[in-house]
């Protein structure tokens, strides 16, 4: 493991290599389920098989979402979308037992878990899968997530990365509280602003030593968390230029928090669309898009910004004429849209769609399609693309988000991937059986100041 | 109220502490149980150095097994209501509705202290307890069985109106930090619509957890000959819809060694029962005619697994006192529970409710 992983250096080397990683699912309109190959969201054999395919396709991780409250809109759960998922280790633990190599990624939050407990289950995901498991850190802060929880809202929005970190941090010394396999831990003391820890880890650490560490927060204060304690950033920024540029902004804050040039990886979110030719691939995007933004869908993404129901309104006619009945928009809730000047966005959006003639569909499809994060094209032609990317080492690799389940991969496994190994650009094999061996990161070192925070039982 | 068990053939459990977390050995111990003719495999969760998560160890455990039931135990006092109520129902998906939750409330002051709690204790336990499982029943009642639709012609994924609130709050008088919980819950009704919940029958009365709340008590006493009293004791007090499982540690004479000669001793609190396989299969015959059902934690798990599967569970099959094992059956088919309707479907459609019958498989 050791001879891949980079040593630790100022100048950022790109490796000239990528690697995939599969997000599923999204609970959004990205996940098509009209269509007559949808399968099931909640059977276990959706699960093995995308978990199963990403193998076959020798992917780096396999990543679970987390649900903390159902989306709402208009007052109402949303229906239109996929909706319901698993708790995401559970899942994972269950997959580990039907898979060998693949990463197993579970999206957790810092706000409404409690530090000791999310690290003791994250260990033992760790353990029983033999050291493939990882956690994507986020952060909520609303109250109206909170009300499924026994603390409610807490959380002051501005408080919510410094309350993370410290939590990661906790994490980290309950992670390195076992000297050898054998023990003794050393008890872990906190005391925060918003929670005390005082506990005895139960578990030793795993073959890749702890779980892997993803973040993905786009804003400065989330760039400079991810640069501080993230080994993979999951990143909103897959367009080639965007890339290149985020890579700069990484490397410059994660070599200013003392880690050096390569220590965090690059995955942005992203989608393929892939046939044969270029022609077939671009039909396949409208089928694809149409399914994705039914008419029903365009209506109801309308009325968020609307406040008002919109039901007599033609899809495929102009956008409403009618202004919102609200001064901020109503968001569907869990779905990430926040207040907005509603009737300053309805006049923008009106002139936007006549001059560009769409109607309400077209109009909601441009602006909810993954435009920048989507991959259109035959095989050879994305190869192509995605070894422009390894080459210059604007991304460590793409975490795919399927449009189909639990077919979505099938193509990317099959095609994309020989096209890719072909050039040179993407493993022919694991490289070993944990996480962190197959991403080529370098062990943690505990370090002296870590030992001097514990202590001793 | 009766006090003797329906006449029919009991199952047995197994506690498979001791496999550790290694995903090998959690393999070979589970499949060994389930193998040996176990109809149940329980995890343990009590905290101690080297011991995984329970469920996770449970969950790993789902896709490599067909028959036997999977159960950890889950803590009521320290963990959070909603997360527990969906890492069960996930629990239930991974290995298609085998399925159930020991219900523990945690009494040590360390378990409050790793979250930053005070620590609970006395009858406060058993609120806890009662108003964890209670959240976790609401929530997974809280999508009615048909709630995913898929309808294509309405753009519909799911029928709102089969999603309800939970809408769940502390009751006046709850001796800890009251709170509520919303709903509905993140993922679907699991498969067998309520996963069976146990509990130690210690935690479960009047003044406790109600017996209606749980489907099986856990029965221990000092040694085994006041077991079967201890039994029907328990049956008395909570009446014959709850299931009564004997708690029993076992060592067995192994490989020439005598069973006394393998074990230093049992501080469990339990009853233990050292000796041969063919005295502990009288044992148990006897014992079955009163428990629905013995849980076994054996001494050693891998040893004492190897002898209950060659020389304990086929005799007592022979004597016809254990259920058959089904094949794709869930724990609730094992428990005799049939699968009930959501109670918000009951609630939201009086003429249903009028006609609330024949729920086996319904949706499923």
């Amino acid at each position: 493991m050791t001879q891949h992983t980079r040593a630790k250096s100022d100048v950022f080397t790109p490796t000239g290599q990528i690697q995939f990683g599969v997000f599923f699912q999204g609970v959004n309109s990205g996940t098509i389920w009209k269509a007559a190959e949808s399968g099931s969201q909640t059977d276990f054999e959706s699960f093995r098989r995308i978990a199963q395919t990403a193998e076959r396709g020798l992917f780096a991780a396999f990543f679970l979402g987390e649900g903390l409250r159902l989306r709402e809109h208009l007052g109402r759960p949303h229906a239109l979308d996929v909706v319901g998922r698993p708790d995401a280790q559970t899942m994972l633990a269950a997959l580990a037992s039907v898979t060998k190599n693949i990463g197993l990624v579970a999206t957790q939050n810092t706000t409404y878990n409690d530090p000791a407990d999310l690290a003791h289950r994250l260990a033992s995901l760790d353990l029983v899968s033999g050291g493939r498991a990882a956690w994507n850190i986020v952060t909520t802060d609303n109250a109206w997530t909170g009300a499924n929880f026994r603390r409610g809202g807490y959380l002051d929005h501005a408080d919510r990365y410094k309350h993370a970190e410290a939590f990661v941090e906790t994490a980290k010394r309950i992670w390195d509280s076992w000297e050898t396999p054998e023990g003794p831990a050393r008890r872990v003391l906190h005391e925060g602003q918003h929670y005390t820890v005082d506990v005895t880890p139960r578990l030793p650490r795993s073959a890749q030593y702890r779980p892997v560490l993803f973040q993905a927060g786009d804003s400065p204060e989330g760039r400079n968390f991810a640069a501080r304690q993230a080994d993979i950033i999951f990143s909103a920024h897959p367009k080639f230029d965007a890339a290149v540029e985020f890579r700069k902004d990484l490397v410059a804050r994660s070599v200013a928090a003392g880690r050096g040039a390569n220590a965090v990886q690059i995955m942005p979110a992203s989608e393929f669309i892939l046939a044969p030719t270029a022609a077939e691939a671009a039909e396949k995007k409208e089928w694809v898009r149409s399914l994705q933004i039914g008419p029903q869908q365009a209506i109801a993404y309308l009325e968020q910004f609307w406040g008002r129901e919109l039901s007599a309104y033609d899809p495929d006619g102009p956008l409403p004429g009618i202004d919102p009945v609200v001064d901020e928009t109503s968001e569907t809730r869990g779905s990430g849209f926040h207040g907005a000047k509603a009737r300053q966005l309805a006049d923008q959006w009106r002139a936007e769609a006549k001059d560009k003639g769409l109607s309400i569909r077209q109009f909601v499809t441009s602006r909810t399609a993954r435009v920048d994060a989507t991959f259109t094209g035959s095989y050879a032609d994305v190869a192509d693309r995605l070894a422009e990317y390894a080459r210059v080492g604007a991304v460590d690799g793409f975490n795919i988000s399927p449009w189909l389940v639990p077919t979505g991969l099938d193509d990317i496994v099959n095609h994309l991937v020989p096209e890719l190994q072909e050039r040179g650009v993407y493993p022919t094999g694991y490289r070993g059986s944990t996480l962190r061996g197959n991403l080529g990161l370098a062990t943690p070192v505990r370090t002296a100041d870590d030992a001097a925070q514990a202590v001793r039982a | 109220m009766s006090t003797s068990k329906t006449p029919q053939a009991g199952f047995l459990a197994i506690e498979l502490d001791g496999a550790g977390w290694d995903g090998v050995d959690l393999s070979r111990a589970v499949l060994a149980a389930e193998s040996a003719g176990f109809h149940v495999a329980t995890f343990t969760d009590a905290p101690a150095p080297g011991r995984a998560h329970a469920l996770q160890r449970a969950a790993f455990a789902g896709p490599v097994t067909r028959t036997i039931a999977l159960v950890p135990e889950v803590d009521t006092v320290y963990t959070e209501p909603f997360h527990v109520s969906t890492q069960l129902a996930s629990l239930d998906y991974v290995c298609g509705g085998r399925a159930g939750w020991i219900a523990t409330a945690a009494e040590a002051p360390e378990a409050a202290a790793a979250v930053g709690r005070s620590s609970v204790s006395g009858a406060a336990l058993a609120q806890e307890a009662a108003a964890s499982v209670e959240v976790s029943r609401r929530l997974w009642d809280s999508w009615e069985d048909d709630a995913v639709i898929r309808d294509v012609a309405t753009g519909r994924y799911i029928d709102v109106d089969k999603l309800h609130y939970a809408d769940f709050e502390t009751p006046a008088g709850f001796a800890g930090p009251g709170y509520s919980v919303k709903g509905p819950s993140i993922i679907p009704r699991p498969l067998q619509g309520q996963l069976p919940v146990l509990a130690a029958a210690s935690l479960v009365g009047e003044g406790q957890v109600p017996a209606g709340a749980v489907d099986a008590v856990l029965v221990s006493a000092p040694t085994p000959e006041l077991l079967a009293a201890e039994v029907r004791d328990v049956r008395a007090r909570l009446g014959a819809s709850v299931a009564v499982i004997a708690e029993l540690d076992v060592v067995l004479d192994s490989r020439g060694q005598a069973a006394a000669g393998r074990v230093a001793g049992f501080d469990s609190g339990r009853a233990a029962y050292a000796c041969s396989a063919a005295g502990l299969t009288d044992f148990l015959a006897e014992l079955l005619k009163e428990a629905d059902g013995v849980r076994l934690h054996p001494a050693s798990l891998f040893v004492d697994l190897e002898e209950l599967g060659r020389l304990v569970l086929p005799e007592l099959r022979r004597r016809g006192v254990l259920r058959p094992v089904v094949q794709d059956g869930t724990f609730r088919d094992l428990l005799g529970l049939s699968r009930p309707v959501s109670r918000y479907a009951a609630a939201s459609d009086a003429t249903a409710a009028s006609n609330a019958v024949a729920p086996a498989g319904a949706g499923k």
